[in-house]
């Protein structure tokens, strides 16, 4: 079983949001992962996010593909349409989902194995296209269902459970995402919610493909000493570069009362929502794709992650507005408007003979 | 022999070098002095300079299958001329290029050789490499003109219509033809003993390829999106589609479109957002060919197992693998029925010609709506990619589509719990679409799931909804197109065909028929196969089964469907990628039917107790 349906309690003095919904609204289904998988502190902060977003759960999409990861999404939102699609292959059925109903809050949770083997390409495509999607790859450098092999994202020397060392180079999503364009690019830890949770509501509101990559360690396979996806590597390991404070609309802070600091980036999110960048790395900016990339690849030669809101661009086209779509979502126009009629028909016969 | 609008020609010529223009504009003429007409262009999987040929045939009788023997052959690429000078039937005519002397590749006794110098005329009247090239292509179009009684007026008038815009392209064009007609007007006894003559036959139809039908039924269809990742020969399809979209479903006043024209990084992906669409509330759709279906393969087991409608059309192509690109086959046949792993069947469904799949196109989806599932539309190249005389399309302004069981938000409010996978009738389910009502989440999945849609691993919830589904394609079988069954009385003979056949076996039954073979003729329009298609089966002592490949796909699929025995079912195959002609079909079926009665009086039995006694003029 995938899932456990939870008792209803409800606790009476629960907080609400605008909508009147607690957090327990933005539940799912019990989590059937291992106790202390990274995967189920991911849900959590992704409740928060939606919760504190006033997200109506019905207008959420949530998809993803094959894996410990993708089973997540029947662990939140159990009011929301949830899409299991098949391994790699999530980001298809999201761009067509989105193709045609372009007015959901799309989330895509994949893994390591899901985003960067088998669906490396669906992967790299959906970020060239800027399919609106909040895209989150917990990622452990492992196969967990299949009981503990070296993923794409495992680091040289890794090594497995039984000792056996990674000899293969790993493939960084935050890196390939900058090379392709991605407009926003994060990298958070499963372990650190009070980071996580902002990134995930500026992800959520960003207009175009969001990348989060979330190192989310796998207890069972990859929890031990000489693993560099364990809670202590990374722990030890990870730096912030930008702690990330998101000002949604109703407490919108005008730039004109707060003017940024020398420490500080505001980047004006589509919707008029503000994410404030603090950078806790002074010479670090996440709006310069080519300096972001130099740095991280920097700090990865010396086995640092860097952690937060690594990149932001907030004025590109996502694949409606390279469409040129119309503003309705297209499941919304009437067919007689779809429909060009037989007086079209007719005239348009004329022109095959 | 005189035969007056009742012949074929071809034209060999090298791929890239404009002929294509020229074998259109014959062809154009033709249908406008309205006299019935159809082309096969045979070309390459190249880009320029490998062999290409383009055939039409006339005929007064409107048959259009691709013809059996070549009246004239114009040769025009010395890399082919054996090949071409033997296509030639014996008394027919051959046209070459004299500027040089007539290769001994030829030569041949019995039939008559023509030369006109293109090439020298051609180098006379124009400046430059390229525009000599492209001349010497139009201009043996102008002495066929002459040869073949082409009304001049009516070309020149095309010609104005087509350069309307540039002068010089006319100018150009008219004068190359002009050099051909007046050349083979001096030199030859013109026109030939078989020759047009003005009808009044094609005023109701036009000239359409099935490619242009299918983009254009799904505009008509309402589909707002469309993911393919190019492959011939299916890519005209979506450029159809693209067309027409840009022609019909953009916002006047804003440039806005509506519809989503996604062209995949492959057909995996391409597959996924058709199915991501169609749970999102689309009517989407893809077009591919053979090694796009079994990459598609995957997604269209998820489609047919979370039941999610989408439209995809295979145009077919010689397989298997890369195949034969730019050849015809009939090579998916079941592949499609089955396709995916685990239990699947999908309905289908067959069009003989692009009429057809226009109004196939819409149904498929409103059929992939109906019954919550992948629908194949299954053509091949010569449907797709060759111009087909057919009926003006028409539309019923009256026509909604077909949305099926969609919970709307009054239905859901007044739903206790909803359950996704749970038989509402006919097999089958209810459905939700995302963003619509808090009470229509669930969760659709590829693994085991319960009537309710939730995951399992139980022997009897799973098999509960693989049971229903079962129901559902069985009810699909009486809503799919029924076959279109031609009965004599009492024959006790009968052929069956599918899709691109039917237009030489149609032809061959007349011929058979006028020989005095009592045949019927049942052709296949939709999968999974409806009680008439056993019936019929049931009806005849012998059928033979006509398709295009080598396995004996549609025969196979009769008799795991219907439960028919092989033995009663003669294939009938053709599959070595050109479009089907009817004399094949003629002499195959004659051939075996002797084949029969030699057995049968072999055997002891009566003669001709195979065939009901309908082997009248057969020995």
């Amino acid at each position: 079983m995938t899932s456990i349906q939870k008792p209803p309690v409800r606790h009476p003095s629960l907080q609400q949001n605008a909508l009147g919904l607690t957090k327990r609204d933005y539940e799912g289904a019990m989590s059937t992962l291992c106790a202390g998988c990274g995967h189920d502190s991911v849900t959590a902060a992704l409740v928060q996010a939606f919760w504190e977003l006033d997200v109506p759960p019905h207008r959420a999409a949530k998809l993803s593909g094959i894996g410990c990861s993708s089973k997540t999404t029947a662990y939140f939102m159990k009011q929301s349409h949830g899409f299991n699609a098949v391994h790699g292959r999530m980001p298809a059925v999201a761009t067509g989902a989105n193709a045609a109903n372009k007015n959901l809050v799309y989330i895509g949770i994949s893994g390591d194995g899901d985003s960067l083997s088998i669906g490396l390409g669906q992967f790299c495509h959906a970020i060239r296209r800027n399919v609106n999607l909040l895209y989150v790859l917990e990622n452990n450098g492992v196969y967990g269902l299949t009981k503990g092999q070296f993923s794409a994202s495992a680091d040289i020397g890794s090594k497995s459970k039984g000792g056996e060392a990674n000899v293969q180079p790993p493939i960084d999503p935050v890196l390939l995402a900058l090379t392709l364009g991605a407009t926003f690019v994060a990298r958070s830890f499963s372990g650190d919610k009070a980071q996580l949770v902002p990134i995930l509501k500026a992800g959520l509101r960003h207009q175009g493909f969001g990348l989060i990559d979330i190192i989310s360690p796998c207890v069972t396979f990859n929890d031990h000493e000489a693993s560099t996806k364990s809670y202590r590597f990374t722990r030890q390991h990870q730096t912030e570069m930008t702690a990330v404070d998101f000002v949604p609309l109703r407490r919108e802070i005008t730039a004109d009362s707060e003017t940024d600091g020398a420490g500080t980036v505001s980047v004006t999110m589509h919707d008029n929502t503000v994410v404030r960048l603090r950078k806790v790395a002074e010479d670090y900016n996440p709006t310069d794709r080519d300096a972001a990339y130099a740095h991280i690849r920097a700090m990865q030669q010396k086995k640092e992650i860097a952690t937060g809101l690594l990149y932001i661009d907030s004025s590109g086209n996502d694949m409606h507005a390279v469409n040129r779509t119309v503003d309705r979502p297209l499941v919304e126009i009437p067919f007689a408007e779809l429909c060009p009629g037989s007086n079209a028909l007719d005239s348009l016969m004329e022109e095959f003979r | 022999m005189s035969s007056i609008n009742d012949f074929a020609f071809k034209i060999a010529t090298v791929n890239g070098t404009g002929s294509a223009s020229a074998n259109s504009l014959l062809m154009q003429a033709i249908f406008r002095m309205g006299i019935p007409v159809s082309g096969k262009n045979v070309f390459p999987s190249n880009i320029q300079g490998l062999p290409t040929w383009y055939e039409i045939r006339v005929s007064k009788h409107g048959y259009t299958a691709r013809p059996s023997e070549m009246d004239l052959v114009v040769a025009l690429n010395p890399e082919t001329y054996a090949k071409d000078v033997a296509a030639v039937r014996p008394g027919g005519y051959l046209l070459y290029d004299s500027s040089w002397p007539l290769n001994d590749a030829l030569r041949r006794e019995g039939i008559t050789i023509l030369g006109v110098p293109f090439g020298t005329m051609c180098v006379e009247a124009f400046e430059g490499d390229r525009a000599r090239t492209l001349m010497r292509n139009i201009a043996y179009a102008g002495a066929l003109a002459a040869l073949l009684k082409i009304d001049m007026d009516l070309v020149g008038s095309m010609l104005n219509e087509k350069f309307a815009k540039k002068r010089a392209l006319l100018d150009s064009n008219f004068k190359a033809i002009k050099l051909g007609y007046d050349y083979a007007m001096a030199h030859f006894d013109c026109p030939l003993s078989f020759h047009l003559d003005r009808m009044d036959a094609t005023s109701d139809w036009i000239l359409l390829d099935g490619n242009s039908a299918c983009g254009l039924g799904a505009v008509f269809a309402g589909a707002t999106v469309g993911a393919w990742y190019p492959i011939t020969p299916s890519t005209s399809l979506m450029e159809a589609f693209k067309e027409y979209a840009e022609r019909y479903r953009v916002d006047k006043a804003t440039g806005q479109r509506k519809y989503c024209l996604i062209q995949a990084e492959d057909e995996l992906a391409a597959a996924g957002m058709v199915l991501g669409a169609g749970w999102a509330g689309a009517r989407a759709f893809t077009s591919t060919a053979g090694p796009g279906i079994s990459l598609m393969s995957e997604f269209v087991g998820l489609g047919y197992y979370a039941e999610i409608p989408g439209v995809f059309v295979d145009v077919q192509r010689t397989g298997p693998s890369t195949g034969m690109p730019t050849r015809t086959q009939q090579g998916d046949l079941l592949s499609i029925a089955y396709l995916s792993h685990g239990d699947t069947k999908h309905i289908a469904l067959f069009p003989a010609n692009p009429e057809e799949c226009f109004y196939l196109m819409v149904q498929a989806f409103d059929l992939a709506e109906r019954f919550q599932s992948p629908v194949f539309v299954v053509t091949d190249l010569d449907i797709g990619m060759n111009d087909w005389m057919c009926r003006r399309l028409k539309w019923d302004d009256s026509y909604r589509p077909d949305r099926g069981k969609v919970l709307g938000p009054a239905e859901l409010a007044e739903v206790k719990k909803f359950a996704r996978y749970a038989d509402t009738g006919g097999g089958i389910p209810a459905r939700t679409l995302p963003g619509v009502h808090p009470k229509g989440a669930y969760f659709t999945r590829g693994s085991g799931h319960t009537s309710q849609a939730t995951y399992t691993e139980d022997s009897d919830e799973y098999r509960e909804v693989m049971d229903r589904l079962a129901r559902k394609l069985a009810t699909a079988a009486d809503a799919v197109p029924e076959p279109e069954i031609d009965a004599q009385d009492g024959a006790a003979l009968g052929i069956i065909s599918i899709g691109g056949c039917h237009a030489a076996v149609r032809e061959a039954l007349q011929q058979l028929r006028a020989e005095g073979i009592a045949a019927d003729y049942m052709r296949i329009r939709g999968f999974p196969f409806g009680k008439s298609v056993g019936a019929f089966l049931a009806q005849h002592r012998r059928c033979f089964v006509v398709e295009q490949n080598r396995d004996a796909q549609l025969r196979s699929l009769l008799a795991i469907e219907t439960g028919t025995s092989p033995e009663k079912m003669i294939p009938v195959l053709d599959y070595g990628g050109l479009p089907l002609a009817a004399g094949y079909v003629v002499s195959e079926i004659s051939r075996q039917l002797r084949l029969l009665q030699q057995q049968s009086v072999a055997s002891g039995e009566l003669t001709g107790a195979y065939v009901g006694g309908a082997m009248r003029g057969v020995e």
